[in-house]
């Protein structure tokens, strides 16, 4: 028997409880569960910690297989882990493209492998995210990684009738797209957010009519053939209105914040440094006080990382020449920390839902993103709220350092993460077990 | 800190070069006068009036900013460019007389000789300098001085002139002392 | 200010210092002199990865008046066209112990972004970065207006400039717009919708699409060099649709102040913006624009090299 006995923590509800963990699942939430114990639990005291059902990823670029140096299944998931995350979804943008079932399955297995947590493959919507022809979409998901979400994620499906193709064959085993809602003939060569920073500093501007149009296209497309789209990292305070509009018309449509398009505006080019670099860019002010907003009210759903890890040779360079892309696992609680929970905009149990509990049900992850109930699967991280860290992108589990955080102190720690009842995360430290893979 | 000469003094003393001056070069009309900027080209200018008023004709009176020319620009920060003001004439084959406020290492005295240099030619090139305090750091002798004043290398020479400062007078201060 | 990056980081008095030292420096040049001692032993690396023969050229004379060692280091030849990178040229020219850089680059940001670097560790001049400024050419400009509009010191107040043409992809008019402002002058852009910036509202000029209307009220008017390339991203329907409402020609010239003048940064689309009896109108001073440059960046020079480092403003008398 494998026990943990979790004491003294807070509950995302706000209650103070002891958790018993045995055999990979919950087996008891409830205050002073230590004086009934027999002694064969390893007993943590997590005083002054929130405890909070495992995080889910829906978007994560892991670059396995084809960029290896940028990141892999194991680096990524070590990452994944030493964030609070319990899974995590491959992105197809990979080489090769995951659009064909023998991919998935193998970074499936790479998840597999690694045992840190769920890896869950995202499969391409066309064939090598060209936009061109659907992809295997039956195959990868009757395959072993069993694919309900879909995206051509750094493409955008922007031909129409690709689109509505793709969300309607989706239907028959209960699929998701999720755009990366880009219109591509108005942000060729694109470099930041078009406004006044962008006017000054004269690089070429990404209006966000781009994206607002690609999302007011899609969830009408969705609601004309009934079935789901997604809408990946939402950047604009236009954006979150289309979609409030959309679910108020009961259109089934969900969308997702990257923590750093809730803390981060394009005043950040001024430095020219492209670790600002980002695909959607980082916008203004106001966007970011619509989409702190739109995450509190529940228009957004969930918060996503867009983790997109690049070597430094591929950021090392002119702003025109470097890669779009910013690391998000290791950062992304204490930027939700810091952005919605310090400023009251959300509790601890929202933040549940966010990052946990919807994520898992937009991506049909039936074993993740059940809380903490009893008899439910273990995913579980602690949070201490009151501890304060510095960011030393030479300490990132990620094989790449492009953080945008470096050298800053940001509030709030994990602590640890359990995954299926195994700490992989303890006192902020990687568990041995697990640093011994890849 | 304390006056070691007073205006009167001063006025006595520029009178004096202006006759030396003129005695030397048997009169005004080869003559021009170069001020070293600052205080050395109000220096000149009040030089070229008492010439004037003696000879009952103007003499050519001009600067030249040496800023360019000097050694010591990286020891320092950046200093702003003075004017140079060459009178139309040129100083082609004239007696070319430097005026500057005080002659101390010869330094700027160095800078001026190559900054004329690039001027032109002329026939001979004279000094007059107000105060002498010695310590000189190059071969440089002034053929006309207002005072020599003996000082030690801690103190320092302080020239006013009623143009700039509202007052003419000659100070020295010991190290430390407040300027 | 160790470097001269962009006009935003210039003080007024700092422009002013630029304008007054530059104005020295022409009257040294336009005597029989043409090399000072100044900068001697210090080298000065001209890194031009963007075709720009007429500014390197001026850098280069402005360099070698002072007396300083320039080296070359262009594109066409060079390793970076061979794929080196930026921070491979930048460590290269610190190792052979250059005082300063010029860079000219299709990068916008590329000129800070150098600066910022820790690779090097000398001064950085921009000499043109994309489509974002052109510090030196604002400067020369702003230089010519005050030498022929001004009383040849202070600053440009009371006058008004027109910048008109291709404002969207001019580091020419960026650089210009900031520091014309600075100096108090009212700047008016004249431009098709197309070639003007979304957030150009930000900026502290007027915009204009009347270029006639314009006219009468101007002290200068600064053309930008229009590529005929543009069409074809759809920015004008044609050329000749182009010159018609945004050229300056013999009726627009006759619409202008006696005292008006013409300038154009170089090199011109004869024909497009400007027509060549514009440009070699009595009115135009676009050659003497090149003579300018050249006091102006020895100015910059001086000022950035000669002394200790330090603020442009805390020049020591």
């Amino acid at each position: 028997m494998n026990s943990f006995l979790l004491t003294n923590a807070t509950l995302p509800g706000g209650s103070a409880s002891d958790i018993l963990i045995v055999d990979g699942r919950f087996a008891q939430v409830a205050p002073n569960l230590a004086l009934s114990q027999d002694g064969t639990a390893r007993v943590l005291d997590l005083t002054g910690c929130v405890l909070l059902p495992g995080f889910v990823d829906l978007h994560t670029h892991l670059r396995e297989p084809g960029r290896e140096d940028a990141e892999t299944v194991a680096s990524g998931s070590r990452a994944g882990a030493k964030g609070g995350f319990t899974a995590l979804s491959a992105m197809a943008n990979t080489f090769p493209v995951a659009d064909t079932a023998g991919v998935v399955e193998q970074v499936f297995r790479l998840g597999k492998l690694c045992g840190l947590l769920d890896v869950f493959p995202i499969g391409a919507v066309t064939q090598g995210i060209a936009g061109k022809h659907l992809a295997e979409l039956g195959a990868m998901a009757d395959s072993a990684a069993h694919v309900r979400v879909f995206s051509d994620d750094g493409n955008c499906v922007f031909d129409p009738m690709v689109m509505r193709r793709a969300l309607e064959y989706v239907k028959q085993f209960g699929g998701v797209i999720a755009q990366h809602a880009q219109e591509p003939t108005l942000t060729q060569g694109a470099q930041m957010n078009e406004g006044i920073v962008s006017s000054r500093l004269g690089l070429k501007g990404w209006p966000a009519v781009a994206e607002e149009a690609i999302i007011a296209r899609d969830v009408l497309l969705a609601d004309h053939v009934q079935s789901r789209v997604h809408i990946c990292h939402l950047t604009t305070a236009g954006g979150v209105e289309i979609v409030r509009w959309a679910k108020a018309r009961g259109i089934q449509v969900s969308a997702e914040v990257t923590p750093h398009h809730l803390l981060l505006t394009d005043e950040k080019a001024i430095s020219f440094d492209p670790i600002y670099k980002v695909n959607p860019p980082l916008r203004t002010h106001s966007d970011v006080m619509a989409l702190r907003e739109g995450l509190a009210d529940g228009t957004i759903d969930i918060v996503a990382t867009d983790h997109a890890p690049h070597p430094n040779e591929n950021k090392e360079c002119e702003w025109q020449e470097a890669a779009f892309g910013m690391l998000g696992l290791e950062t992304a609680y204490s930027i939700l920390q810091a952005t919605m929970i310090d400023t009251k905009l959300m509790g601890w149990s929202d933040l549940a839902d966010r990052m946990s509990t919807a994520p898992a049900r937009i991506g049909g992850y039936s074993q993740q993103g059940q809380g903490l109930t009893v008899g439910g699967p273990a995913h579980l991280v602690a949070v201490n709220p009151h501890k304060s860290w510095t960011v030393d992108r030479d300490l990132l589990q990620s094989r790449s350092r492009n953080t945008p955080y470096h050298g800053i102190e940001l509030p709030g720690q994990v602590v640890a993460t359990f995954f299926n009842g195994i700490p992989t995360l303890l006192e902020g430290e990687l568990t041995t077990e697990v640093s011994a893979h890849g | 800190m304390s006056v070691a000469l007073p205006a009167v003094d001063i006025a006595r003393a520029l009178t004096r070069i202006s006759h030396e001056i003129l005695e030397k070069n048997n009169g005004s009309a080869s003559i021009v006068l170069l001020g070293i900027p600052t205080r050395g080209a109000h220096l000149a200018q009040r030089i070229a009036a008492t010439i004037a008023a003696i000879e009952g004709t103007p003499v050519s009176v001009g600067t030249l900013d040496i800023t360019l020319h000097r050694d010591d620009l990286r020891m320092r920060p950046p200093r702003p460019l003075m004017t140079t003001m060459i009178p139309a004439s040129g100083i082609e084959g004239m007696n070319v007389v430097l005026i500057d406020d005080v002659l101390y290492s010869g330094r700027t005295i160095r800078a001026a000789l190559d900054a004329l240099g690039e001027v032109g030619r002329p026939k001979t090139v004279q000094l007059a300098v107000l105060v002498d305090r010695g310590h000189r750091q190059l071969p440089i002798r002034a053929d006309f001085v207002g005072k020599n004043l003996p000082t030690s290398i801690n103190q320092s020479v302080r020239v006013h002139v009623v143009e700039i400062d509202g007052v003419d007078e000659v100070l020295i201060a010991n190290e430390g002392e407040v300027r | 200010m160790k470097h001269l990056l962009s006009i935003s980081d210039l003080s007024h008095g700092d422009a002013l210092s630029i304008l007054d030292t530059a104005h020295e420096m022409a009257r040294v040049s336009s005597s029989s002199v043409k090399k000072l001692p100044t900068l001697r032993g210090r080298t000065i690396v001209n890194l031009f990865l963007e075709d720009s023969t007429r500014t390197r050229i001026s850098f280069e004379a402005a360099a070698k008046r002072l007396s300083a060692d320039v080296i070359n280091f262009s594109a066409k030849g060079s390793s970076v066209s061979k794929g080196e990178s930026l921070k491979d040229t930048a460590q290269t020219l610190q190792a052979m112990g250059a005082d300063a850089v010029i860079i000219r680059h299709s990068a916008s940001g590329s000129a800070q972004w150098l600066a910022d670097s820790h690779w090097m560790s000398g001064i950085v001049i921009n000499a043109g970065d994309g489509t974002h400024e052109h510090p030196t050419q604002a400067l020369l400009d702003a230089f010519t207006i005050r030498r022929h509009l001004g009383a040849g010191s202070g600053d440009l107040q009371g006058l008004t400039i027109a910048i008109v043409g291709d404002v969207l992809h001019s580091r020419v008019a960026r650089s210009n717009v900031l520091l014309l402002s600075l100096l108090g002058a009212s700047v008016v852009l004249v431009a098709p919708p197309t070639l003007l910036p979304v957030g150009v509202e930000s900026w502290p000029a007027r915009v204009s699409y009347d270029f006639d209307s314009v006219l009468p009220e101007v002290d200068a008017v600064m053309m930008l060099r229009v590529q005929q390339e543009r069409m074809n991203d759809y920015f004008f329907p044609t050329a000749r649709e182009y010159s018609h409402y945004f050229g300056l020609n013999r009726d627009r010239l006759a619409l202008m102040k006696r005292s008006a003048i013409i300038m154009h940064p170089g090199p011109m689309n004869r024909g497009l913006e400007i027509t060549a009896e514009c440009a070699d109108s009595a009115r135009s001073v676009i050659v003497e624009q090149v003579t300018n440059g050249v006091s102006v960046r020895m100015a910059v020079l001086y000022l950035l090299l000669a002394g200790l480092p330090t603020e442009f403003g805390g020049v020591d008398a």
